[in-house]
């Protein structure tokens, strides 16, 4: 079975994708009917607490599976045509403004792992990207990433998964261009300093791939994102579904509600910084706050905090930032994300 | 015999990359040398931006993320 799929995509690549895709639309529209029907199998009422829990579960699981896995292909596809290297050839000797907003949107499609963001960091100063662009672009890449928007946009509506980044990408493009300002050359380790604008060295050029190659590593990348992020996925909407079913505790209202006091917003974005999962492991987190009545302002900006800042990161960082860059990092881009949750909560 | 290096700060991936090398090479009958690099200033020296990279004889064969079973044969037939 996987073979012949597998050799479709290989021989017909157009042929696959217009079926895939087709069948895709037809499953996805037919979830609601076929989640009734399955809770109908169980011997509950569908109108009882349990009944509703279980509707809850089993139309949202696969709802954002199909969603993630849909989403996590079409980057998959789109990280073959957007490499690194490219990204950092189109930022090279980019004035700051303009620099930074295509730093921050590039940093969306660009493929990007935590665990490389020194080599990446040193390999953009050294082609002479502008250090505050460098760094909207390394705040944007894991904070407004496909998998957050997937999963937002699946669980809460497009609505918020477009404000979402909407202001992630302002937080990138403001906190860089704040560093650019400030000039903190000078507070690079010396040894990269030295690296700086020193021309890019070689790097290896993607041969040229054709659809199948490209498809194929569409299906890798949803290998890796998605075998990675169900059992959080599943974790999170079970929870969300315990909430949904039952009635909430509203004990987060007063904290993190809408007329919680006005610190709130910033304790929330203090506690993610040193907390460091991926976007799918902070969501089931965020489906149990909402849940239980906290703000979507405070929530988001928890959120924003646990993904962009984190301990280990700048513990790497750390190999090539003084500690007052570092610092001044972490300050603005946590005033920044503050600042975002404050403005969703006026909004909402 | 071939050198082989496998450029990374130690993510899973490098590790996976490390034994799948090991792994095609000893299915394969091929004798390599293989060396893990984790220095950061000797990865960056080889213009490599994203890990885990492959370097093969001196060469950049393959950067940003695990290189698929296909291309290390290739590395180690050709």
């Amino acid at each position: 079975m996987r073979q012949n799929i597998l050799k479709l995509s290989r021989n017909n690549p157009y042929l696959f994708l217009g079926v895939a895709a087709l069948l895709w639309f037809v499953l996805y529209q037919q979830l609601l009917p076929l989640s009734q029907a399955l809770v109908s199998i169980f011997p509950v009422d569908p109108a009882s607490h349990l009944g509703g829990a279980l509707q809850f579960f089993f139309y949202d699981t696969p709802k954002v599976l199909m969603l993630l896995t849909g989403i996590v292909f079409v980057m998959g596809i789109i990280h073959t045509y957007v490499s690194p290297e490219r990204t950092r050839a189109i930022l090279a000797g980019r004035k700051l403004g303009v620099g930074n907003t295509m730093a921050a949107t590039l940093g969306i499609f660009t493929p990007f792992c935590s665990c490389s963001a020194v080599p990446l960091f040193i390999g953009f100063l050294q082609a002479g990207v502008p250090l505050g662009i460098t760094f909207s672009f390394l705040i944007a890449a894991p904070m407004v990433n496909e998998v957050a928007l997937a999963l937002l946009f699946a669980m809460f509506g497009w609505k918020i998964a477009a404000l979402y980044l909407f202001l992630g990408l302002t937080v990138a493009i403001v906190a860089g261009l704040v560093i650019g300002k400030l000039g903190m050359e000078k507070h690079l380790e010396a040894w990269v300093r030295a690296m700086q604008n020193t021309g890019a060295a070689s790097a290896v050029t993607n041969q040229h791939m054709g659809w199948a190659e490209r498809m194929d590593e569409g299906f890798r990348h949803v290998s890796e994102i998605v075998g990675k992020v169900w059992p959080y996925i599943i974790g999170g909407i079970a929870l969300g579904a315990a909430i949904h079913g039952y009635v909430p505790e509203e004990f987060m209202v007063s904290i993190m509600g809408k007329d919680a006091p006005w610190w709130s917003v910033p304790a929330a974005v203090v506690l993610g910084i040193p907390m460091y999962t991926n976007a799918a492991g902070v969501i089931p987190i965020i489906e149990a706050l909402i849940g239980k009545g906290a703000a979507l302002g405070t929530v988001l900006a928890f959120m924003m905090s646990v993904i962009a800042l984190s301990a280990p990161e700048m513990i790497i960082l750390r190999k090539v930032l003084k500690p007052v860059l570092i610092a001044s990092f972490i300050g603005i881009v946590a005033v920044g994300i503050t600042l975002v949750g404050f403005v969703f909560n006026a909004l909402l | 015999m071939k050198h082989i290096k496998v450029l990374g700060t130690g993510c899973a991936n490098c590790k996976n990359t490390m034994s799948m090398i090991e792994d095609v090479a000893a299915t394969k009958g091929v004798a390599i040398e293989l060396e893990k690099v984790e220095d950061l200033q000797a990865i960056i020296g080889y213009g490599v931006m994203s890990t885990p990279a492959v370097v093969v004889d001196g060469e950049v064969v393959h950067a940003g993320g695990m290189p698929g079973r296909d291309s290390i044969e290739q590395w180690l037939m050709g």
